[in-house]
């Protein structure tokens, strides 16, 4: 005689409680935004209005700051300027409305090629290596697993710095020191103790039913694992890779005391561009807006693997 | 025995590679490249540690000092006060961003109309790099021209060059404290969302029935149920806090003073401008022993609570 036992269920909150929620998740979110709005409209300010103060909402906006991402230039009196033929591109007009000349490229492409290289190849390298450990753990009584499982994760909780000094020393004896190789070799590194654990989890969910299934009907194990395993783990593998890929692309640390020049990623290129005066603000806004577009992207169209793949490694440890 | 997962009916009809052959290729490579670049070079950061070595002078001769590095770095006030400061972090942080980040986790799990989209939302700032961010940060903080200055003046009226977020003694491990509060509430928020997920609906359903306050579930259901996830969020957060860098060093540079100089920012200083190679290596392995010793306190702790 219980007035509860409803078709619906009665923890289902009422749609008052419900408002008053959206309300204040929206709110913070959308505070939570302004420093991201803040880079992208830094970005396509002049210098002057990106430094005005009171801050500007309402600004003519320019593409200063993204010429003055990807050049480098140089200062020349206005009868040099007068006297050269008219300029070609909307860059070189800009420049030269400030008494400067470019001179050539800037190294931000290159830094964001390094990020780019860098980061896929080490994804793909700690997935690819994760997946197979992680079915290896799984399926296979390994000896010692419990230990070596353990082992794994603890690497992850020495400060990169800690670990920095001698991976510092071996590069500098193995020349793999400011080299695109010896970077993803170190990322893969990093991140290949995280895959295997998430993975390891995504892996166990699968019921050993299947391959056995598969084997029955003649498959091999090896066969087996490609064909029936491996498409059962995709969510999985995408989620892990997600993670993977936003701690190398973001890295910083090790980026900064292992590379300085060929192999430098753009974390530590962003924060030196430089103006005259100054950190040219809107030229690191352009920079940091470019930088950030992937990851955002990925964020979007993958968001439901990673938030499985967040919970998951809770619910895991 | 390797190949012991699989029941023997089966693996007579395996052919190809045996079970304990693809083992050992599948988990191999993965060993080779942790023993390489985590064991191989924790193992000579221990070596170091013992030694005077300097990687600035790789020619001078090296000698074994014993323990003195290690006898050096714990009698080293500087070193207590980035441990103190660190700590200072640590727990700001945690405090705030578990505060906030249940309360968020518990507002979304009201199913709102397009929560999963605000929730997606949220989760920005933390596929951020912290450095390119804090980078950024510095300029939001700026006394005269930065928005933060402008917005706090906007609503208090405190002149905005009044006060310098990173050029203060008292404001800057707060303007950090900020930072990553902005940045990483959203994981703390994740990992609560999942823990009052997992809360089966038939015991509110039964505290329905017992005609429970909703205060009373919050506090006799909610949160006891929520709190192995809380605590799992807090060991995460504690751990990546503990090794706090890029941010620090994007911000203030451990600045001003050595009021923001967290025990990472030390170790590099040591490591990389004054090169003592071995006395920073010891200081390393003795963070390394406390975070691995402090975890795994913690992780009893946490074993007891989802045991009950």
């Amino acid at each position: 005689m219980s007035s509860v036992n409803t078709a619906h269920s009665v923890v289902e909150p009422t749609p008052t409680a419900k408002r008053i929620a959206g309300t204040i998740v929206i709110l913070y979110a959308l505070v939570m935004m302004i420093p991201l709005a803040w880079i992208f409209l830094t970005s396509i300010k002049s210098p002057p209005d990106s430094i005005s103060y009171p801050p500007k909402v309402v600004f003519t906006p320019t593409l200063e700051g993204f010429c003055n991402l990807f050049t480098t230039r140089t200062r020349q009196t206005p009868d040099y300027i007068q006297a050269l033929p008219p300029p070609t591109g909307t860059c070189d007009e800009i420049t030269r409305s400030r008494n400067m000349v470019i001179a050539g490229p800037s190294n931000y492409w290159p830094r964001f090629g390094n990020s780019l290289l860098i980061a896929f190849g080490s994804t793909f390298l700690a997935v690819s290596l994760g997946t197979l450990a992680a079915y290896g753990f799984s399926r296979f009584r390994v000896p010692l697993a419990d230990d070596l499982l353990f082992f794994i994760l603890s690497t992850r909780m020495m400060p990169p710095i800690a670990v920095a000094i001698p991976i510092y020393l071996m590069y500098r004896q193995f020349g793999l020191s400011d080299t695109a190789l010896g970077m993803i070799l170190l990322y893969t590194a990093v991140n290949v103790s995280l895959a295997v654990w998430l993975l390891k989890g995504f892996i166990d969910e699968i019921p050993r039913e299947y391959e056995e299934a598969a084997m029955i009907d003649g498959y091999t194990r090896l066969q087996a694992f490609w064909k029936v395993v491996l498409p059962q783990a995709t969510t999985g593998i995408a989620a892990t890779a997600i993670f993977c890929l936003i701690f190398a692309w973001n890295e910083y640390a090790f980026a900064v005391l292992l590379t300085s020049g060929s192999a430098q990623t753009a974390p530590p290129f962003i924060p030196t561009i430089i103006g005259e005066g100054g950190q040219d603000w809107p030229a690191v806004a352009a920079g940091t807006t470019i930088f950030l577009v992937p990851i955002l992207v990925f964020t979007i169209i993958l968001r439901k693997q990673l938030l499985r793949g967040i919970t998951f490694g809770a619910v895991r440890k | 025995m390797l190949a012991h997962a699989t029941p023997t009916t089966i693996a007579v009809r395996v052919r190809g590679l045996s079970d304990r052959a693809i083992a050992w290729l599948f988990i191999t490579p993965t060993i080779a490249l942790l023993l390489a670049i985590n064991i191989f070079p924790l193992i000579w950061a221990v070596y170091l540690s013992f030694t005077n070595f300097r990687a600035n002078r790789p020619n001078a001769e090296v000698d074994g000092v014993g323990l003195r590095n290690y006898q050096r770095v714990l009698n080293d006030p500087d070193i207590w006060i980035a441990m103190q400061t660190t700590a200072h972090f640590v727990f700001w942080t945690i405090l705030l961003q578990t505060v906030i980040g249940f309360a968020l986790a518990y507002l979304i799990d009201r199913k709102f109309r397009g929560h999963a989209f605000w929730t997606t939302v949220i989760l920005i700032p933390m596929m951020l790099s912290p450095a390119v961010v804090g980078n950024f940060w510095r300029f939001l903080y700026q006394p005269q021209i930065g928005l933060f200055n402008y917005i706090v003046s906007f609503f208090t009226g405190i002149p905005p060059s009044s006060f310098e977020m990173l050029g203060s003694v008292t404001l800057a491990p707060w303007a950090i404290i900020i930072v990553d509060t902005w940045m990483w509430t959203p994981y703390v928020m994740l990992i609560c969302l999942a823990g009052l997920r997992s809360i089966p609906d038939y015991i509110y359903e039964a505290a329905e029935v017992d005609r429970a306050s909703a205060w009373r579930q919050f506090w006799s259901i909610t949160v006891p149920m929520a709190l192995p996830f809380i605590m799992l969020a807090v060991l995460f957060r504690g751990i990546e806090n503990f090794k706090m860098f890029d941010m620090v060093m994007l911000l203030t540079g451990g600045g001003p003073g050595s009021t923001t100089e967290v025990a990472s920012i030390t170790l590099k200083r040591e490591a990389f401008e004054s090169w003592l190679t071995g006395r920073s290596s010891a200081f390393a392995i003795i963070l390394f022993v406390a975070v691995f010793g402090l975890a795994n306190i913690y992780v009893k702790a946490l074993n007891k609570v989802k045991q009950r």
